[in-house]
């Protein structure tokens, strides 16, 4: 059910290339485990973020959760509908539900995290 | 599914916004199983809660309810409850994890302050059922199942009646803010009474309801959770409640230490805030003042009927003015916030409001 075009990490995060910038979002799973989404906290246009580290944090009625970078870079872009529409990232996370773009320092190291298959795997392993 | 004192509740049923809106325009159905149902009974069984409880139960009429609380010998409150004064019986609703407290509270009492006290404690949870019917389409859809004519039934009542012919206890109590009822049935009619009042009535499909929806109510509604804004370190006058300690009626679990504490006066309050700016509030943040911690957050999140960030917190009396500046410490960052009034949404119960008084 992931789309194909794009990574995943193990925190349930997802990173799509285009062109030279990387967009970031966080899977179906992730927002079906949050339920509705509230309030989503991001970085801003410039901000380092790095690799596995926390770069915002996304709060649903229920928990507050980190999200984390799948690559390390700097960002380019923040979804600035998120702000005034957080439930975007439950109705469309792989689409208009996306919260950063960054400029990678390697656009490579995507190629490392893992597929649409083994994030599949990885979610249906820890039930 | 969670575990809630033992019993495993789901969060949610379809997502919490939805239900929690259910609530607010339609009808909720909650599970409210979990709670403890004691019923007291015997010649003395007045005089038995009478002493347990913080209410005045000579107050209370027959076919009424009253919200009390149960404190310990220092003042600290052990359980919130509602008192059902019944026909055969006087009903003690209890907080599911506390229930085996209570029991115990009372069994540990009987040869000193319950002496003489001709009175048995039954836990009827077991045996019993308990479904929350929320919302301001409660009464009309509800009328459709139950014998008896629900206009006579004001807000703090309750009556036997019967549900598509099964014996049932109607309460309208609720813990929600909006009209609503809680009923009571045999624990074997329980899941065909919930189907029933699932179904479809007059264009209106009620929605279940869990434990999320019901925190976002209740708070909107100012309404005390234990384990949050009320425990064993709090005392019913800072959480507000010192109405429902009625220190005239003579003796009872805790008199002695709630007339001290009566008198001496607290020095924090339980108060309502909103956030000035976005984000959301959680129990245990910290209440800071000038960047100094001063209080606690007790409960908090995005109001979803207000869409603004809201929250109960212990604050210093000094801070507990409506009006009043604070910051929330979310995540090392001083987040500006203001003390405002409770509840933050105007109860809609049948004879409107009574803030903070209920629980279910």
């Amino acid at each position: 059910m992931e789309p194909e075009d794009r990574r995943y990490t193990v925190e349930h995060e997802w990173v799509k290339l285009e062109g030279d910038t990387a967009v970031v979002g966080i899977t179906h799973f992730a927002q079906d485990q949050l339920g509705d989404v509230v309030y989503v906290e991001l970085p801003k246009v410039g901000d380092r973020v790095e690799s596995m580290k926390p770069f915002g944090v996304i709060e649903s009625v229920k928990t507050a959760s980190d999200l984390f970078a799948p690559v390390s870079g700097t960002v380019a872009e923040v979804n600035a509908e998120i702000s005034e529409k957080p439930e975007l990232v439950n109705d469309a996370p792989y689409e208009s539900g996306w919260l950063i773009k960054v400029k990678p320092d390697n656009a490579s190291d995507v190629d490392g995290l893992l597929t649409a298959q083994q994030y599949a795997d990885h979610v249906a392993a820890s039930g | 599914m969670v575990d809630f004192g033992g019993w495993d509740m789901p969060i949610q049923y379809r997502g919490i916004l939805a239900e929690h809106a259910a609530v607010r325009n339609g009808v909720g159905v909650f599970d409210l199983s979990h709670m403890g149902r004691l019923q007291v009974r015997g010649p003395g069984a007045r005089d038995l809660v009478q002493w347990l409880a913080t209410n005045d139960v000579d107050r209370l009429a027959p076919g009424r309810a009253q919200y009390s609380l149960v404190c310990g010998e220092d003042g600290r409150i052990l359980d919130d409850i509602i008192v059902y004064n019944l026909e055969s019986e006087i009903l003690l609703v209890v907080n599911a994890s506390n229930r085996l407290k209570i029991l115990d509270w009372i069994e540990r009492h009987r040869a000193t302050d319950l002496a003489g006290c001709d009175a048995q404690i039954h836990d009827a949870t077991p045996e019993t059922a308990m479904i929350g019917f929320q919302g301001p389409e409660s009464a009309r859809l509800l009328q459709e199942l139950v014998a008896a004519p629900l206009d006579d039934l004001r807000y703090y009542a309750a009556m036997q009646t019967t549900l598509d012919g099964r014996p049932v206890l109607v309460a309208r109590t609720g813990y929600t803010g909006e009209d609503g009822f809680e009923v009571i049935v045999a624990a074997d009619d329980g899941p065909e009474v919930w189907d029933l009042l699932l179904e479809e009535r007059g264009g209106v499909q009620p929605m279940a309801c869990g434990l999320g929806a019901r925190d976002t109510l209740r708070l909107e509604a100012g309404m005390a959770l234990y384990g949050h804004e009320i425990d064993e370190t709090t005392n019913p006058y800072e959480a507000g409640l010192g109405r429902v300690v009625r220190l005239q009626k003579g003796q009872f679990s805790g008199h002695d230490a709630l007339a001290a504490v009566s008198e001496r006066g607290v020095q924090r309050k339980l108060v309502g805030f909103e956030l000035t700016t976005d984000g959301v509030p959680r129990q245990g943040y910290s209440i800071t003042v000038d960047g100094q911690p001063v209080g606690r957050v007790t409960s908090g999140n995005k109001s979803p009927s207000l869409g603004k960030p809201i929250g109960m917190a212990y604050v210093p009396v000094d801070r507990s003015e409506v009006g009043s500046d604070i910051a929330v410490e979310i995540r090392g960052r001083q987040v500006p916030a203001r003390v405002v009034a409770l509840p933050f949404y105007e109860h809609r119960t049948r004879r409107g409001a009574t803030p903070s008084a209920s629980r279910g």
